[in-house]
């Protein structure tokens, strides 16, 4: 009888971890961060792309009713796939674009600025990544819609698409 | 081309030779003949053939680079060196399972050969077990991850091996921990006939302890061999990073460890019987879940195999399937009725070998504990948190301070009653690795205080296992030489978390710094062109304080295919000391990252885990104990 | 009693990890990155890592600690934005209870079944 008790009890334990790990197959192992995140911005100071002075975050984040942070660099691949989006939005009025230039080289972001266009209505220079990470992101290109309380509202890990395109300007609307 | 059809066809005979031994087994079991079937023993070797030749007809298909196999596809490359073609048989997913089968279907056929003492019954249902095992894995293999499958139009050049993988120890690594990993399925398969056939007894011990000893060997090396891999490929001079791949081998050593102690306690007097089968069906139950975790990519861990869930599924399905067989047939067989009770007396052999498995079952739960949690908690909450170094070592190394001393004072004891002798050397010891860690203490920061009182406990293990092999126990000897490795290996580890130096910083060519009286000139770099990568070799000049000059030349490999940047240490290794360094590119600037480590005792590491497998080969030839 | 005595004995050896404060950055630097996972690697800490993300890392790890903040801060600091996913040492909380006593629960249980098989046997 004892024995029996054992018995059901092992087999009912083994079922939930069987259970637990069937359910956990289908789960995909990349760990994808909360994409809402209503968390303020951090404030941070940096050199300014073309001015060439500290400029603190506080300047930058006023007057507009939107934000978008993108987190960029003249080495990364991807981000030239998204650039044609980025000078899409910048056409509109409603939402201003911040660039942030991650561990570049000041000739060549200025290269690529050149030949691509510019989107940005500011830019800062992150050359130890340190001002990324204050901001939570992983990698580049990262993308952060802020508004005009400076909470981050969305965040787009990956280059921008057609897709996330569409979100913004419902946003925007 | 044809290796590839010949192996597939190869795979399918093994199958068939499989369920021909079940059922020619199924007959024999219930005929009165004294003798299993004769049939069985040839068919059985047949299917190790068939697995063989299908092995061979994988490494011929690597080796001509038959780019039309997806598996060569998948990991080869024309330029591969030999050596690597070779061993990237076993290094991708469905060639390490074919690898699986060959060594199930080896052991199996040794099995029949050496146990030829044993009765027929029993013989045949640990046959049977096997061959459902084996069953498994050739569908497995079949239906899931076919190493023979074909591709259309035929590719001109591989996708390549991950050049972290291109390594001499992680060549070897695999078939070694394999064999570990299969000897336990024979443990299996044979301590759950033996319950069926009520044949838990001294001579069954006996036989199946030699099997223990070869599951356990072989994993320690193998362990040490990925550990050794992990050293000179994979981060800075770690070797030991509480991985997820790197627990679920841990666990089955764990568990066969318990198991190899608990074994003689049941060759000497009986008892302890159905805690040893447990045992025996939680080693092998935990080496498929290691497989299961480590193929169907359920884990992030840093040792990746490609993986898909399907994969996944089926070992789940399967292992849940052997795990309740296996259950079924404990709770429903098993009697120890027919079994003689002896009383254990507090102070006894027996006892302490309680008191082992007590520990190693412990450290054997917060790995599993540790390792799993982030699955279930994640299933259950959809929070993720990660389970690292700090969590491992807070929970075992209080523990490991007592087990330590445990191992230093009860090996000397007897069987059923013994007592204690104090003896005046042991006091001596005692305070001596007190007074050594005084002063490792004293020379560090007190944030080394329970790293010294562990380093204590080993010492005074370190030195008690000495004198054992003083006082000429050559009837313990493995047992001493593989506690003297125990101990010489927390030793050395902790000596070399103690006192590793390291020191990081950007060089330019030309540039110079100092560590411990230690001068690092980086003189020159040199470009270098091989077979499958080009290579910055860096020439650094360290001269020590008896101005004794060495040369590091560390390199940075960018291997063509697949484009892959790597950067592989120099180490230069003395009994003392091993000298790491390693540098690496600084995205868009001149100079090199450099890193320099000193990690003294670090060969002792490698030498003390030869030292514990050491103990377990002496057992292995050692005369039976008479009867 | 003598379990609860246990316990207590047991809460003071981690209390030491606790204690250990370091005040030189550079130990505690090494130390951090150590108990940090790299969030795009797989499975390596940012200490072993060298990927951008990792060295920016250490970079501002070594900057939050020049600014003053203690160990504990700079994982809550990081905790923050990142979640528990980046810590290799879970925090002591409602979901991870389990995993920090469920293992000395069982050493308990192992080390009741060994006493009670012994006393058992005396009878």
């Amino acid at each position: 009888m004892q024995n029996r008790i054992k018995l059901i009890f092992i087999s009912l334990l083994l079922f939930f971890c069987f259970l637990i790990l069937f359910e956990a197959l289908k789960k995909s192992n990349i760990y994808v961060p909360d994409k809402v995140l209503k968390k303020s911005l951090p404030k941070f100071k940096s050199q300014d792309l073309d001015l060439k002075k500290e400029i603190s975050s506080d300047e930058l984040f006023v007057d507009s009713e939107f934000y978008l942070l993108n987190i960029w660099a003249s080495w990364c691949l991807p981000c030239r796939k998204e650039h044609s989006i980025l000078m899409e939005l910048s056409r509109n009025p409603k939402i201003k674009l911040i660039g942030l230039n991650y561990k570049d080289k000041f000739t060549n972001a200025k290269k690529f600025i050149d030949k691509f266009g510019n989107p940005y209505s500011d830019n800062m220079i992150d050359t130890d990544g340190t001002i990324s990470i204050e901001l939570g992101a992983y990698g580049i290109p990262e993308t952060f819609i802020i508004n005009k309380n400076k909470k981050i509202i969305k965040k787009y890990i990956g280059p921008l698409d057609q897709n996330s395109l569409n979100e913004i300007n419902i946003i925007l609307k | 081309m044809l290796a590839t059809q010949i192996g597939y066809y190869s795979l399918i005979f093994g199958l068939i030779a499989g369920l021909l031994i079940i059922l020619l087994s199924i007959k024999n079991y219930n005929n009165r003949e004294i003798f299993i079937n004769p049939k069985i023993l040839p068919i059985s070797f047949l299917q190790f053939f068939f697995v063989s030749i299908s092995f061979i007809g994988l490494i011929l298909s690597f080796i001509n680079s038959d780019f039309s196999n997806e598996t060569v596809y998948n990991n080869s490359h024309t330029t591969k060196p030999l050596f690597y073609k070779i061993s990237g048989t076993w290094g991708n997913h469905e060639g390490s399972l074919l690898l699986w089968l060959l060594v199930l279907t080896l052991f199996i056929f040794l099995f029949l050969v050496t146990s030829s003492n044993q009765p027929k019954r029993y013989r045949i249902l640990t046959l049977v077990f096997q061959q459902i095992i084996i069953i498994g894995f050739f569908l497995f293999v079949l239906i899931t991850s076919n190493p023979f499958s074909n591709l259309f139009p035929i590719p001109q050049e591989g996708l390549g091996l991950n050049p972290i993988l291109q390594d001499p120890a992680l060549a070897i690594h695999p078939p070694i921990l394999y064999i570990g990993y299969v000897g336990s399925s024979i443990i299996f398969a044979s301590s759950l006939a033996a319950v069926v056939e009520n044949y838990i007894s001294k001579n069954w011990a006996r036989h199946i302890k030699k099997w223990i000893l070869i599951s356990w060997v072989f994993l320690t090396i193998g362990i040490m061999l990925g550990s050794i891999w992990a050293y000179y490929e994979l981060g800075w001079g770690g070797f030991w990073f509480w991985d997820p791949v790197e627990n679920v081998s841990l666990m089955p050593w764990l568990c066969l460890t318990a198991l190899l102690h608990c074994i003689i306690v049941l060759e000497k007097n009986l008892s302890l019987a159905s805690w040893v089968v447990i045992l025996s069906i939680a080693s092998f139950t935990l080496s498929m879940s290691g497989t299961f975790l480590v193929r169907s990519g359920i884990l992030n861990s840093v040792h990746t195999f490609a993986n898909d869930p399907e994969r996944g599924m089926f070992i789940l399905i399967f292992l849940f399937i052997l795990i309740f067989i296996a259950l079924f047939i404990f709770f429903t067989f098993f009697k120890d009725n027919n079994l003689k009770k002896i009383k254990i007396n507090w102070i006894s052999k027996e006892a302490s070998i309680l008191v082992n498995n007590w520990f190693l079952m412990y450290f054997l739960a917060v790995i599993l504990i540790g390792t799993v949690y982030p699955i279930f908690l994640e299933v259950i909450t959809d929070e993720k948190i990660s389970i690292g170094p700090p969590f491992f070592n807070k929970l075992i190394i209080p523990f490991l301070i007592f087990f330590l001393i445990f191992m230093a004072i009860v090996p000397s004891l007897n069987w059923i009653k013994s007592y204690l002798r104090i003896r005046i050397t042991n006091i001596i010891f005692l305070i001596l690795s007190i007074f050594l860690s005084y002063i490792v203490l004293d020379r560090t920061s007190s944030e080394t205080l329970i790293l010294t009182i562990l380093l204590c406990a080993s010492l005074y293990l370190f030195f008690i296992t000495i004198r054992e092999f003083f006082n000429k126990r050559f009837k313990n000897i493995s047992q001493i030489v593989s506690h003297f490795g125990f101990s010489l290996l927390i030793l050395s580890i902790l000596l070399n978390s103690i006192f590793s130096k390291e020191m990081i910083t950007n060089l330019k060519v030309g540039e110079k710094f100092n560590l411990k009286e230690n001068i690092i000139t980086f003189e020159k770099i040199e470009n270098n062109k091989s077979k499958n990568y080009d290579s910055v070799i860096g020439y650094f000049k360290i001269q020590d304080k008896n101005q004794e000059i060495i040369y590091l030349k560390p390199e940075i490999r960018i291997y063509n295919e697949p484009t892959t940047i790597t950067s592989e240490a120099d180490i230069k290794t003395t009994l003392y000391t091993d000298k790491f360094l390693v540098m690496n590119f600084v995205k868009g600037k001149e100079y090199f990252n450099v890193r320099y480590q000193l990690k003294p005792y670090m060969i002792w590491i490698w030498i003390s885990t030869i030292f514990i497998a050491l103990g377990g080969f002496i057992s292995f030839f050692k005369k039976e104990y008479a009867k | 009693m003598k379990i609860v005595r246990f316990f207590f004995i047991f809460l003071i050896f981690l209390n030491f990890y606790n204690l250990s404060y370091s005040k030189d950055n550079e130990i505690l630097k090494k130390k951090i990155s150590k108990n940090i996972r790299c969030l795009i690697c797989q499975g390596q800490s940012i200490y072993d890592s060298q990927s951008d993300f990792a060295e920016s890392m250490k970079i501002l790890i070594e900057k939050k600690l020049n600014e003053g903040l203690n160990e504990d801060q700079v994982y809550e600091f990081l905790k923050k934005r990142y979640g528990q996913w980046i810590t290799y040492n879970p925090d002591f909380n409602k979901n991870t209870f389990i995993l920090w006593l469920l293992p000395i629960l069982l050493f308990f249980v192992g080390g009741a079944i060994i006493v009670r098989k012994l006393i058992v046997q005396k009878l």
